[in-house]
């Protein structure tokens, strides 16, 4: 069991800024994200693409942004708890007990969800039949590629995780490559080199093709996939691959009996606490009139809600607003002299 | 100004005037029509927001912008004639347009 004053819930741009803020009042903080890495949207999304807004730097991409915050947060030594997802919330006499799905547990007079539209998890077939071989013979993500050693494995998807893991695999084990249209939005160098893969024969290419049925007695044997007119093939497969990226689920946060507006949180725009004592939400997640769904934005939120949790972490001390300037107690807490 | 119409999955239907320079997914979300999440709020980076457009009227909507196949990709059910509802601006010309949703849209 850890203790602390905050656990902040998701370890995007604004999560990040909003356990500086916790770090500049001198509060201690712990930080779950789902993904297996810091950034959020801006990471799994757009690494690489250009932001134009955000105050005073003219152009960074989401990765910049990214190790920038992460820098920013560095004197604070705060604990990240990545690949993990919180699962539960209860309240013990004015505390929140904070259960994730790696059986962490955390005390916390505060909670703050920043946790963007969800969490990130991958879009899988639509096909009912794929249920039931999910986690075995269908699969989402790669752990262990020697399982494919020698098996038909059929691939389905249009962008790198497809591309690339279909060259890959395509050395040890029968790969057919099936994608809804002719273009792949893929790096050009892996579609070039898929598509002389395809007339060496080394993988079966079918494209405006998608995925039909899957079957199997037992264990999974083949693939049906059927052409926009209709027309159907079928393919011998041990595995399924499927790659069309992540969608963003509410996921457990829908259950913690907070106000929910369609899938967004409504707060006060005083310190953004939500309907529950010591609960609070920033950044796209949250909503109230007027609300942008920009990163600076959420920084704003971040830390007023920083604000708010001072008040229920240190009960018997009095908030003292100082600027980062002047103040002699904050440099030391940024480790500056 | 267009009338528009939305085809839930479930065939029911809804006729709804949209005003110029709103986008076909506002004008869902604005009249409170099911079906359509657009959880990015129209910045073409979720897929959420996806509906199916007839043969007629797909031809005759402003032409793709690049992106907007590839967050297709990765919805749920696309076929050839999917759009993104957020990348479809109402003006007059769009007046009687019909768009269908798919079943769900994550």
């Amino acid at each position: 069991m850890i203790k602390t004053d905050v656990v902040i819930v998701g370890a995007g741009p604004t999560g990040l800024f909003c356990a500086h803020q916790l770090g500049i009042i001198g509060l201690k903080c712990e930080i779950v994200d789902n993904l297996d890495k810091i950034g959020g949207q801006c990471i799994e999304l757009y690494p690489d693409k250009p932001i134009y807004d955000i105050p005073a730097v003219p152009e960074c991409t989401g990765e910049e942004l990214t190790n920038n915050l992460i820098e920013q947060i560095k004197p604070f030594k705060f604990n990240f708890h990545l690949n993990d997802r919180v699962q539960e919330l209860t309240n013990e006499n004015d505390n929140w007990v904070v259960k994730t799905t790696n059986g962490k547990e955390f005390h916390t007079p505060n909670v703050v969800i920043a946790g963007g539209v969800g969490s990130f998890e991958p879009r899988k077939f639509p096909t009912k039949s794929a249920e039931k071989f999910d986690g075995t013979s269908v699969l989402y993500s790669i752990k262990d590629k020697t399982i494919f050693k020698d098996k038909s494995v059929a691939i389905f998807g249009g962008g790198d995780s497809a591309l690339d893991w279909a060259i890959e695999l395509s050395n040890t084990s029968k790969v057919s490559l099936i994608h809804r249209r002719e273009e792949f939005r893929g790096a050009p160098s892996s579609v070039q080199k898929i598509k002389e893969l395809s007339e060496k024969n080394i993988i079966n290419l079918f494209t405006k093709y998608s995925i039909k049925d899957v079957k199997g007695n037992g264990s999974l044997e083949e693939v049906e996939i059927k052409s926009e007119e209709g027309e159907s093939k079928i393919l011998k497969a041990d595995y399924v691959l499927g790659f069309f990226g992540l969608i963003m689920q509410l996921g457990p946060i829908a259950e913690w009996g907070l106000n929910l507006d369609k899938k967004a949180i409504p707060v006060n725009t005083e310190n953004f606490e939500t309907n529950k004592k010591g609960i609070f939400a920033i950044g796209d997640i949250c909503t109230y009139p007027g609300k942008l769904k920009l990163i600076l934005s959420g920084f704003h939120e971040g830390a007023l809600a920083a604000r708010g949790c001072f008040k229920y972490a240190r009960p018997n001390e009095k908030y003292r607003f100082e600027f980062t300037t002047a103040s002699n107690t904050i440099k030391d807490r940024l480790g500056v002299k | 100004m267009a009338k528009i119409k939305y085809i839930e999955y479930n065939g029911k239907e809804h006729v709804v005037e949209v005003q110029n320079g709103l986008t076909v997914m506002e004008g869902a979300v604005q009249n409170d029509i099911p079906g359509i999440d657009a959880d990015c709020g129209g910045g073409m980076s979720c897929a959420t927001c996806h509906v199916y457009v007839k043969e007629d009227w797909y031809d005759k909507l402003p032409k793709k912008d690049m992106g907007e196949d590839d967050m297709l990709d990765q919805a749920y059910e696309p076929k050839a004639k999917s759009r993104l509802s957020c990348q479809i601006m109402v003006s007059d010309d769009l007046d009687g347009l019909t768009v269908h949703m798919p079943e769900k849209q994550v």
